[in-house]
């Protein structure tokens, strides 16, 4: 019995050892170090089974809703909803968990963040972080093209809510995406339609659509100077101008992040200005940057998505905002945040904005394009003339000799096309591809199926060829 | 590489052997054995990260909904939520997950089926296998004695598909119960009128609702002579007589578990009986039974049970059916399931039943679990099994060939000629702003034919047509004009 209760003191100690240093960010290794230690320490304790503590509580970051917060609850979600409805949205599910491999790699450092389910001896799973990833995936599993679809379901991130007071680990997300290529801006204009519908109708108080654009930045950043490398740091830091002062930022940027003054004085030329269309017109007349191609396409469009705010009568509300730049990560054009307004203290000086209530933006980039591979074919053994059958049938024998996953295709005398064509359907990422010529000199060509970069390698040198490119720690295929 | 290779098939067998065990039920330490070797494999292999396949699946024993799914689903749910909020019920919610320790020691046997979280260094944590438990801790966490709640939520159970065909390891559960201490019988009446009402109002079929008593099963059991010990089992077999004959029970109680004929033929002369009220006061009068205590109490609560039913204006729909014996494990009074009914084959044969869409009872322990003084709140509740609902509904949609709409979009705002965006914006912004479900197509000059598929395609029903006068014309095969004016033509 001793020796249980000092054991049980042992795993607190050493739970508390690892929770101090998750918050002084002590060294990824070193708190694994610390966890592995405690796991032990558990195992020795043994199974829970016996144990008769009356523990009543939700675990840490969740809580159940009261009937009352139930009755706040659907009232909000019914103004959402038939706001969402109105504009033509479908409304889909997915499940809790994803395969692991799903989410692994989509949310950078945040990563660590995921929840995993234990490995019971089946797929492994994770909790959803987001709704984002899980609607790329059913795109691409249901191969649509487009959609207009809204989600409200809860997301599970293991915050530190000591970090962050009030971060829940369990909370909702309420997402309204359209995917699909139609003509520029009105789906993006109908986005900002609808937020501004719903914060107008969930009567919170006067808010403000701040609108920028990744291009813009992007642009904007270039021709004062900033490295590409520093893009995403500098971008943090502008992003505070709306809780701190241009001086803090600045300092920030020269002080930390390693800017020269004047390449700060020139961004802060730039991101301390607000405005209506006017602010637009204003820039596509600014001699260096309407130079620069990518803010120019951003600032022609945000005139082109001023244009249709007008006509949906919301103009007023929208803010183009050169100093919105968080959350950059996989947006590729415009981006746009609501902000509640708090009543100015002195009159006549411009309303705070609080806290953000709604976010969103274009991204381009994120549908998940892999497709499903129901074979592991690592190479397609083809040939790029007539009557070489019996030399593709003694390559694939000798790749498959070397353990190398390889087909050929049942035709004697097939075309390159349709091999190559095979190739991308079923995902196969390298062509062996046997011509006379080669033949002669003793080389055969391997051709990337997804660069379509082809590269003569010596015969004797295939195998190993193949091998480097198709091994799990680096596929450059 | 070869090493990989090896590795990977040797992992690939090791998962075949741990399915293979499972499938026979093999102890539950021969598979606990074989799923640590195969974890050691797996390890082994290193991690994941630099795994370069996609397979793009939900996981096993899972799925989206798409949004036809989820317009029936939304259909199914407003019956009943309407019929919960009719009687008066507030609604809660709870974590996915909760601490391991809520759930250990609840579900016996079944607790091999929980999905565990990985232990990452802090609480242990398990995904929620039931409603149940979840509402037990709420109560007890917030010292309420009593309230009238229903939760819908998903919950999740790691079972073998392959096994219990169709059954999904994420589904929806549907819960109604009243805690409290009342005067007797008058809740479990209100739960059984509540099943009624929404089996009805779904308009699935004709359903038949099976009541019995857990007190007069230990009862019959203990005059049958059944030992304790061997409670639980002969449960399991009696309750397959709705699905097999009782040749073959009788034969698995006496062969399987061994109880003499004597008794096997002792409790079937009791469970093959099932009628109304007339059944209970048979069975109050039986000279064993009535001398049970357990037993008359339960007989005396099902005949004010019927009295409540009748009154109810459902006592056509209840089944007193003394076979009714599954799910017992923390049930103490009365139990009931409501069954979808097949028309009989021949005509005067009893229609039989299909399968279970709904379920509850009385479990006045299970607070009392929770509670560090062990304060007993009572309870008695049920769960309707929406995820067999939804499929049945479905089907019917299909048959029937019933169109199911994804949106509720009222109008489309059209326009037939070239550089008439503006106008659409304008048109589109005003009906949003009167609150009309409205769309337009996102392109600046869309054919007219185009935007009236899309109405087909999206069964929108009007469509609002700019273009020189607009007018309002409604779609589909008949092109009757609501309003007076020229035919605008189309190109």
């Amino acid at each position: 019995m001793a020796e249980r209760a000092a054991l049980e003191e042992l795993v607190r100690l050493q739970g508390e050892r690892v929770r101090g240093l998750k918050q002084q960010k002590a060294s990824a290794e070193q708190i694994e170090e610390e966890v592995a230690k405690l796991l032990k320490l558990k195992a020795q304790l043994g199974p829970d089974e016996g144990k008769q503590k009356f523990v009543l509580k939700t675990p840490k970051g969740t809580r159940d809703y009261s009937p009352r917060q139930m009755a706040i609850r659907e009232k909000v979600f019914d103004v959402i909803i038939s706001c969402f409805k109105r504009h033509g949205a479908e409304v889909i599910d997915t499940p809790v968990f994803e395969l692991k491999e799903t989410l692994t790699g989509k949310y950078g450092e945040d990563s660590k963040l995921i929840y995993d389910l234990k490995d019971q001896g089946g797929e492994l799973l994770s909790l959803r972080y987001d709704l984002t990833v899980p609607f790329a995936r059913y795109l691409a599993m249901n191969k649509l093209t487009n959609i207009k679809r809204y989600h409200i379901a809860k997301v599970y991130r293991r915050d530190n809510p000591a970090m962050t007071r009030g971060r829940y680990r369990e909370f909702y997300q309420c997402d309204f995406d359209i995917a699909g290529q139609f003509d520029p801006m009105i789906p993006d204009a109908e986005c900002l339609k609808i937020m501004c519908e719903i914060l107008s109708s969930l009567q919170i108080g006067d808010f403000l659509v701040k609108v920028n654009d990744r291009r813009i930045l992007d642009g904007m950043f270039a021709i004062c100077g900033v490295p590409d490398s520093k893009f995403r740091t500098i971008c943090s830091s502008v992003d505070k101008l709306d809780k701190v002062s241009w001086e803090e930022v600045k300092n920030e940027m020269v002080g930390e992040k390693g800017l020269t003054p004047e390449v700060a004085d020139h961004i802060g030329d730039y991101v301390q200005q607000h405005g209506g269309v006017s602010l637009v017109e204003q820039l596509l007349q600014d001699p260096k940057l309407s130079q620069n191609k990518q803010a120019l396409e951003g600032l022609e469009d945000l005139k082109l998505l001023f244009e249709y705010l007008t006509l949906f009568g919301i103009a007023d509300k929208i803010s183009f905002d050169l100093s919105l730049a968080r959350g950059l990560d996989y947006y590729t054009g415009v981006i746009y945040e609501a902000v509640l307004l708090q009543t100015p203290v002195q009159p006549g000086e411009e309303p705070l904005g609080v806290g953000s209530v709604a976010a969103g933006g274009r991204y381009d980039g994120l549908a998940l394009e892999e497709k499903v591979r129901t074979t592991e074919t690592q190479v397609l053994v083809a040939s790029a003339q007539k009557r070489l059958l019996e030399e593709r049938l003694k390559l694939v024998s000798e790749l498959w000799d070397a353990g190398i996953k390889a087909e050929l295709l049942y035709k004697k005398n097939p075309k390159l096309l349709n091999q190559l064509q095979y190739c991308e359907e079923a995902g196969i990422p390298l062509v062996a591809i046997i011509g006379e010529q080669e033949l002669k000199d003793g080389v055969i060509k391997l051709r990337s199926v997804a660069s379509r970069e082809e590269v003569d390698v010596r015969r004797e040198d295939l195998v190993e060829e193949i091998k480097r490119r198709t091994s799990p720690a680096l596929c450059i295929c």
